[in-house]
This record gives structure tokens, sequence and C-alpha cells, in this order.
């Protein structure tokens, strides 16, 4: 069946539609793909990104640095092409023009050209093997399902969406203050979660050992299904906290989490609103009389005042916990509550090996058909990912705007512009400023080092 | 290894401690003999911290394990000799396990333990003697700047130790290292970093040290591979070769990548022996498929790779998969989505390795996440959720008390290894170290339970009980029932004798052939069968032949 065909197909689907010629239908398929990686893909942007100042003129740049980078497409009927790799931005932008791939995923840099790595096999031990990857960390809203009330799934709704928010604080701010990381990409899955970018040069020359170490420096969430059933007692704790925290913990605690759980959560999710909600809670309790006393004071009775219930009972529980016989314990277990309800989830795997794939920005999500656009971490809580442009809107915007003369800059007429304005303006420039500087200091150091040698 | 005289005086004044950092291979002669002796005593040296970190033993008690394991294994009669003794013995090793990734892995780990714990026993003289020989990356935190953090870094010791008194003062000593330079630190979130750089207190540096000794040896293995291969291996084919590598597969343990011992199993089975022989998690595993029909990817790798271990043929394990997997997504999904990485376990895709199974060490490392099953239950469990699950297993409660206490003080294996005597009612004395270890002592026991059960003539009630293991049973019975002249102790002992003589093709230094006399058939390229007893398939079936002289037919019922 061709392209021309399922469009017809859809076409007559929608003979309601009250203008069929400038209205899109939603929905994702290849032609409108076609569209968009021919019209509004940033191919240059994600080329120079790549190349990290190894594409200019400058003595010190590796040439092959590109071409060692794996690209992996997922065509149609998830067909799965591994080690791709291209020696130039117009070999990129024609390959995927040409495949017109559902989803792009960038991989690792090798030591050689993953294309060609059958070629060095013979050749010995381990010479194809990864050399250069970003930091990389994947967030998925579905690792919350035990903590939100609104969704469930891959459904994300704007109640339960400020998590990734939080997340995204959370890590951003260590990434930037305690492992002194400066280019940092924010990206939205396209559905359900966001990924992270760690672009700096300390970061992408991390083996693997460090990145399991960063990835457990942010672990703080342990459960799975089998170290929390609900109906058991006491058991119900996803986070264990030893004593006092970290000064990483604490300061996420009182800056992000804890204003974001009483002043956002409780009421947003109804955490303690009905009973099977606060006996969750409430078997994170250790003290039995703390909860014994507790439930006697929340069982069949709706609160009077106006206070919101949730709130209201959260500042019971509190006072209970923090006025009790061991206030340290207390204090722990209203921490383990926030955390559990709030500390973000990574997926472990995949920041910790240099080898895992991450899908690139700017794809689009085959099932929303929304668009991989990077967020800003500083105004991430004004980030809506309802509001994400899909597919067939940009065709459409693009299909109502005047086409202009200048197509380098087609996308500046869609909402698409800004978020390539963004990428390029906060993110891409100031790397590419500070490859050219790192280089330009190795190459240095290396030429004094050869001129002490001379004159030796 | 050639002699240079001057050396021996130069490795006295260079090593004022006791712990060398093995940076240069030594001009030492060394006798042929002490060269594998000494092999021989430092690798029951790692075999045991391996054993021991397996086991889950805490710092000091490692600490006082090497102490006692060092002094046991490496002293040396003449007291100069001890210290060459351990240099002698570490670069043997060195080529011993530089030949493969796998090896190279474990030695380095092992090595890097090693050197943890005996740093920790020198002096602290010592210690800053060692540290000044690496080249540390690292300078002292001066007056000034510690006042600006010391805050943080009280927090963080507080956070480490919430009991102990003393927190960092002014004169304590902090070092300033860029994070990557101590990972372990970072991944316990044992230090406090800023802008890049950790402040490590005096009494983590060996950590600093660790991970400096672990970058160079681990970097010196991969070259010393490379000669190994390009130039050793050749020049030394008749003296060094042979003993280099003998050494490294007695101590290494099989790695369960292919069912050897029970044969196939089928689908149909697996209900039945995943309750008598599947260790917890993977029982439990098994469990949670039948009951959701999915699995989340790190249980299917768990699973599945065990699975593969057991004998389950890909066509069957993919059988098995579906009919599980497309209750609740469909068979089209399946095909689509989850075929490709069974295939790809089988080393039928992609880069076309044949993955071997989890080990307990790797099992208990894992860090399952939300919906996930995989892991090891002893640790990932929760206690009310362990002790259902035991109780499920059959263990009785007395039982369940002694695992629970190795739970608590984090024995994982050994709880593992209690409930597996609770069950089978009998010994383990090896302990479990491997899920398909698990398996394959459980069945040895089940069959040799078995084959009480023949004798008391109730084969027929065993068929429906056991009947993976029938084949196997049939063959020991028919062992007693057989007529030939082959003489035999009882069905227990050529049971353990025939699991060995099947592990034997796969170390590699026997080149399996015909043992008939003047056969030269070259049985590399025969059947499994033939292999395993050593016989051509044109001897298998002469109806005399002579072995060492003697005339002998080869029983095809028996194998003998």
């Amino acid at each position: 069946m061709t392209i021309e065909e399922a469009e017809n197909g859809r076409d007559d689907m929608l003979i309601d539609g009250p203008d069929r010629v400038n209205s899109i239908p939603d929905g994702f398929n290849a032609n409108y793909l076609k569209v968009y990686y021919g019209r509004l893909f940033p191919h240059v942007d994600i080329f120079k990104w790549m190349c990290y100042g190894n594409d200019g003129k400058h003595p010190a740049c590796d040439k092959s640095y590109f071409g060692r980078r794996e690209f992996s497409f997922t065509l149609d009927n998830d067909i799965y092409l591994r080690f791709q790799s291209f020696n130039s931005a117009s070999e990129l932008e024609s390959s995927i023009r040409e495949k017109c791939p559902f989803k792009i995923d960038i991989g690792p840099v090798y030591s050689v050209d993953p294309a060609k790595r059958h070629a060095y096999a013979q050749g010995g031990d381990n010479v194809f093997a990864p050399v250069e990857r970003e930091l990389v960390f994947d967030i998925d809203i579905t690792d919350y399902d035990d903590v939100r009330y609104c969704c469930s799934g891959a459904d994300v709704c704007l109640e339960c969406w400020p998590l990734m928010t939080v997340a995204i604080k959370v890590i951003d701010t260590a990434l930037r203050d305690d492992f002194g990381f400066n280019h940092i990409l924010w990206v939205y899955s396209g559905r359900r979660g966001v990924h992270c970018w760690v672009c700096d040069g300390k970061a992408r020359r991390l083996t693997n050992e460090q990145r399991g170490a960063i990835a457990d420096y942010f672990r703080v969430y342990k459960g799975n299904e089998n170290s929390n059933k609900k109906g058991n007692e006491n058991s119900n704790k996803k986070v264990s906290l030893m004593g006092p925290l970290h000064p990483f913990l604490a300061r996420s605690y009182t800056e992000v989490l804890m204003p974001f759980f009483e002043g956002n959560l409780l009421s947003s999710q109804n955490i303690l609103s009905t009973e099977e909600r606060y006996e969750k809670i409430l078997s994170m309790i250790p003290d039995e009389s703390v909860t014994s006393e507790l439930r006697g004071k929340w069982q069949g009775r709706s609160s009077n005042s106006k206070e919101d219930i949730n709130v209201h009972r959260w500042g019971q529980l509190k006072h209970m916990l923090q006025s009790g016989k061991q206030k340290g314990q207390g204090l722990r277990c209203v921490h383990e509550i926030v955390f559990t309800y709030t500390y973000p989830r990574l997926d472990m795997e995949v920041s910790k090996h240099m080898n895992h794939l991450l899908k690139a920005p700017f794809c689009v999500h085959p099932k929303t058909g929304r668009v991989c656009i990077p967020i800003d971490p500083e105004n991430c809580e004004d980030f809506d990912p309802t509001a994400v442009p899909t597919l067939s809107e940009l065709l459409q915007e693009l299909n109502t705007g005047v086409i202009g003369a200048d197509v380098d800059d087609e996308w500046d007429k869609t909402s698409f512009g800004k978020s390539v304005r963004f990428f390029r303006s906060s993110f891409l420039q100031p790397l590419l400023k500070s490859c050219k500087e790192e280089m330009e200091t190795s190459y240095n150091a290396k030429l004094q080092q050869t001129k002490n040698n001379l004159s030796w | 290894m050639e002699i240079v005289g001057s050396y021996r005086a130069r490795i006295q004044t260079e090593s004022v401690s006791t712990l060398p950092l093995y940076r240069s291979a030594p001009s030492l002669e060394v006798r042929l003999e002490d060269f594998e002796l000494y092999a021989m005593d430092r690798l029951r040296v790692l075999k045991i911290i391996s054993d021991g970190l397996s086991r889950g033993k805490k710092p000091d008690e490692m600490e006082k394990l090497v102490d006692n394991l060092w002094k046991d294994n490496m002293r040396h009669p003449d007291s100069s000799e001890v210290i060459n003794k351990d240099i002698i013995s570490h670069f043997v090793l060195r080529l011993v396990y530089c030949r493969t990734e796998d090896l190279r892995k474990w030695f380095l780990s092992m090595e890097t333990a090693l050197f943890r714990y005996r740093f920790r026993l020198v002096s602290s003289e010592a210690q800053r003697a060692l540290m000044a020989n690496f080249d540390l990356p690292c300078k002292a935190v001066s007056s000034a700047e510690f006042e600006n953090l010391s805050d943080k870094l009280k927090e963080v010791a507080r956070s480490i130790a919430p009991n102990a008194k003393s927190t960092p003062t002014a004169d304590a000593i902090f070092y300033k290292v860029p994070f990557e330079e101590v990972p372990e630190l970072i991944a316990g979130r044992r230090v406090y970093i800023h802008k890049g750089y950790a402040y490590v207190a005096m009494n983590q540096v060996v950590s600093l040290l660790v991970t400096q000794f672990r970058s160079i040896l681990s970097k010196a293995l991969i070259l010393t591979n490379r000669k190994w291969t390009s130039t050793i291996r050749e020049q030394e084919k008749d003296r060094l070769t042979p003993i280099v590598e003998a050494l490294c597969t007695s101590y290494l343990g099989p790695d369960y990548s292919q069912p050897k011992e029970f044969g196939e199993i089928s689908v149909k089975d697996l209900d039945q022996i995943s309750k008598n022989s599947f260790p917890l998690c993977m029982r439990h595993l098994f469990d949670k498929l039948r009951e959701d029909h999915h699995l989340k990817h790190g249980g299917r790798m768990q699973l599945g790779l065990f699975l593969k271990g057991v004998g389950l043929k890909l066509e069957d394990a993919l059988a098995f998969w579906k009919a599980e997997f497309s209750q609740k997504v469909g068979a089209e999904r399946f095909d689509k989505e989850y075929a490709y990485s069974i295939r790809h376990n089988y080393g039928r895709e992609g880069k076309r390795t044949d993955y071997t199974p989890y080990s307990c060490q790797k099992i208990i490392s894992l860090t399952p996440g939300v919906g996930d099953h995989h892991g090891c239950p002893y640790r990932h469990f929760s206690d009310e959720n362990l002790r259902a699950a035991l109780d499920r297993m059959g263990v009785g409660s007395r039982a369940v008390e002694d695992v629970m206490d190795k739970v608590r003080n984090r024995h994982y294996q050994l709880a593992c290894t209690l409930t597996f005597e609770a069950v089978h009612n009998s010994q383990c004395d090896a302990g479990i170290n491997h899920p398909n270890q698990y398996f394959s002592d459980s069945q040895k026991i089940l069959q040799s339970k078995q084959y009480c059960g023949i004798k008391s003539g109730n084969l027929a009630a065993l068929e429906t009980v056991m009947p993976v293991v029938l084949s196997e049973v049939r063959e020991a019975w028919e062992l007693v029932v057989c007529n030939h002249w082959y003489s035999h102790g009882n069905v227990e002992t050529s049971a353990s004798g025939s699991s060995k003589r099947a592990r034997t093709p796969g170390n590699g230094v026997q080149v399996p052939s015909c043992l008939v006399d003047g056969c030269t058939a070259d049985l590399s390229k025969c059947r499994d069968y033939h292999r395993r007893h050593k016989v051509c398939e044109l001897h298998s079936k002469t109806p005399i032949v002579t072995i060492r002289g003697q005339e002998q037919r080869f029983c095809q019922q028996c194998s003998r």
C-alpha cells in the first residue's frame, strides 16, 4: 500500500471535517513525518551539537569524531537499524529524509566507525568499544504510579506532571552545583517523561563505574513491588533514610521537595483524603501509638474546618511525629514520607552504561505525535506537556503561514520555532563556545609540551 | 624473567611498607615450581576473598579475613623472600587472568579488594608513604576553605555515622579531588561534593587509592593480554603456557552457559520443576509471569537466561514466553517486541553472544525498580513478603527464623543455602553461588531420592512426579540392571561421576579423542554424546574394541 492510499483512507474518514483543505487530521503517519524531516527537523543543529566543535578548522579538531557516533533508526513496523554513522551534516540529513525513521536514537561515540565495526572485529581484542557518551538520565512518570492518583501508566495530566518538574529541579541543581556540570539539556520525551543530556567534556568521558556512582548518588528510592505490598504493616517503606540527611538531600528537601509536597501535591493528589490513601502513609510510620491515634482522629469524620482536609491531616500527622518522645525518629519518618512521594525516580540502567541509546531531541513520539522539545530547567514549572506542538499542528501552521523566501528559518513561523531558538541560544551556543576553549587550551598545552621536549 | 643482580637490593629500599604497588614486573629469577606454587597460594587468597564478598561480609569482617588469609598463605620461610613472593605471585596471576574479559574482571576486583584491606591494615605512616607513591590529583584543603565548608562537612559526617561523637575539626585533614576519582564515595553519598570536587576525609583516602590502583591494574592487564597473545604464549608454549592455562580453570567454577547435566527440559515440565528445584528468585519470577503474563525487562533477562541454563531450548523458550505474554499483549506484539530479545539471549541476534545466566552476586547487586520482580528476594523483599514466600516454598517455621537471621546480617547467599537445605532436607556444604547451581544440586538430590523410589518398584508413580529427570533415572536404573562387564558402585557415585565427566570438555585443556587404542578420530566435530563418552561413532557400534589392552564393548544403553 502506498502512502497516498493511506492518506486517502484517512481523508475519507474525515468527511465531516468543516474545512478539509486547511485542517490536518490528528495523528501520526509517515507522510507527515516526511514533511517534518524535510522542512522542520533541525538536522544542522543536531550535527553541530554532536560534533562538539570537531567540525571546525582548528588543528586540534578530530575529523573522525562525528563519524564514530552511533545513530540508530526505528522504521515503520519496528524495523530497527543500529550502528548507523555519518560523516557530514548532509549525509545525516539525507539519510533521515530517505529512511524517514519513526524514532532516532543517539548512542555513544565508538573507537572506530560503528558502521565498519565488523572490519575491525578481526583485528584483535576489543577494538570496537564506546569511548565517549553524554551522561544521560531518563525519568518516566510511569514509575510514580504508586503515588499518583490522577492517572496511571503512560497517561500524564497537569496534576501529576509537576512530579517531573520537581525531578528536573532536584537533578539539575545537583548536576550543576555538586558535580559542576554546565551544559545540560532537558528534553520532553514526547509522552510520559523527560530525558536529560549532560554534555560537558568531563561528563562525556566518564567511565561506566563513574556513571554508576553518579546514578547511585541520586538514588534514594529502593522500592520494588515486593518490598511493598499493600496491606502489609510497617513495611511500606520504599525510601529508607539513615539518620540525618546528606547535604544534597537536605537541600533538595528544604528547597524543592517539602514546599512542593505541602504546597501542591498534598491537595492536588488528595493524598490523605480517603482511608485507603491515608492508610498507605500510616503504614510508613513505625510507631504504633502514633498511627492508632491518627487513625482514630481521621476515621469516619470529615474535617469541619474550611481548611483542605489533606493539609489539615498532614498538619496533625507532622505534629504528632515531631512532638513524640523520639523526635529524631519522627523527623526521619516525615522525611521518608516526603521523599517517597516526591523524590525523583530515575531509570538507573540508562545512566549507568555508555552504550545505552537515548531518543534524540526533536523526534516525534509515534503514539502522541508530540515533538520532543527541550525544556528550560529554570522555568520548568511553566512547561505544559499537553501544549507541546504535535506533528499535525505544526504542519497546519506551516500550511497557513506564508511560505517565506528564507527556507532556513521556516520554523520561525511555527510554535516549534521557539523551541529551536531556545535549543540554540541556551544550550548549543554556550556548549560550542566552551568546546572551542577546551580545544584551544588542550592544544596549547600539547604545543608547550612538544616545545619543551624539543628544547631538551 | 631473568636475573638482574642489583634488583634485590633495590626492591628492599623501595618497599618501606610491606604493600607493593606492582608497578612493573620484577626482574627476578623464579624457579618453575615457585612460579606455580606462589600463584596457587595467592589464588587461594583471592578465591576466599571472592567468597567472602559474595556472602556479603562487612568491611571489618573482611579486614580480619584478609589479615588471616594473607598470613596463612603468603608467608615464606625466608622473611626477605616474602615481598618477592607477593610480587611474583601477583605477576604470574596477571598472566593467568589477562586472557579474557571475564577473567580480567574477576582478577581486577579481587586484587583491588585485597589491596583495600591490606591498606587498612598497615600503619598510618606507611599509608601516607603509599599515598605519596601514587600520583594523586588531590591537594589538602586549606584551613580557610575548611572554615567555609565545615558546616557541610559536618553534615556529611553526621549522615554517615549518626551516633559518632566526633565531628571534623579544623585540624582534620581533608583532600579536595575531582569527584571522578572517588566513585564509591559518591555512590554511597559519603562525601561532600561541590562544583565537581569531592572533599575526602583522611579516613576515606583508601577509596581514592583503590580507584587509582584499580585503573592502573586494569590498564596493565590489557597490555599484558596483548603481550600474551602476541608473543609470550607462543614463546612459552612448552614451559609456562600449560601452567598458565591450567591455573585459571582450576578456580573459576562453571558458568552454566551450557546446560550439561540434565539435558533438555520441555515447556510442560516447567511448572513441576519450578516447584521442586527453582531457587526463590526464579520461582518468584516464574509465578509472577504465570500470574501477570508479563515481566519487565530485568525479570525477563534473569528468568530467561536461567531457563536457558536449565536446558530450555530456544524454540521452547519462544513458545513458553509467547504463551504467557500473548495473553496480555497479544501474539503479534510478542513477535514484534519481545521475541527478538529472547533470540538475543540465545545468541541469535545482535552481536550473537551466548549470554550466561546471572550469578547470585550479579542478582544481589541488581536494583529492581517499581513493577520489577527480579533481583534477590532475600535482599529485595520486605520481611513479611519474604516470610510468606518461604512459607510457600515449604520452609518450616524454625528454618524461616534461621533464614531471616542470615538476611538481617545481609548474608543473602547463606539465607538461600539454608532455604535449600530446609526444602531438600539435606546438607549443602558448598553454599549457593548461582541459581543454576541451586537447580542442579536440587535435581541431583531429587534424583537420588527417586532412585530409592524405583527400588521399591514405584516407577509409574514416579513418571508423574518428575518427568524431567526420568530419562536420567532410567539410565541409572539400567546401569544396575544392564548385564555387562564394567563394574560400578552405587548409582549416586556414578551420577556425580557423570556430571564431572560432562564438564571436562569445557576447560579446553583436554582435546577429546576416542579412547580406543589406535583410533585417532577427532571428536571435536562429533555429536556431544560421542564427545562426552570419548568414543567415536564407529567404535561405539563395534562389537569388540581394545582399550588399554583390554577387550571391551561400548554399551549403548548405559554409555560405558
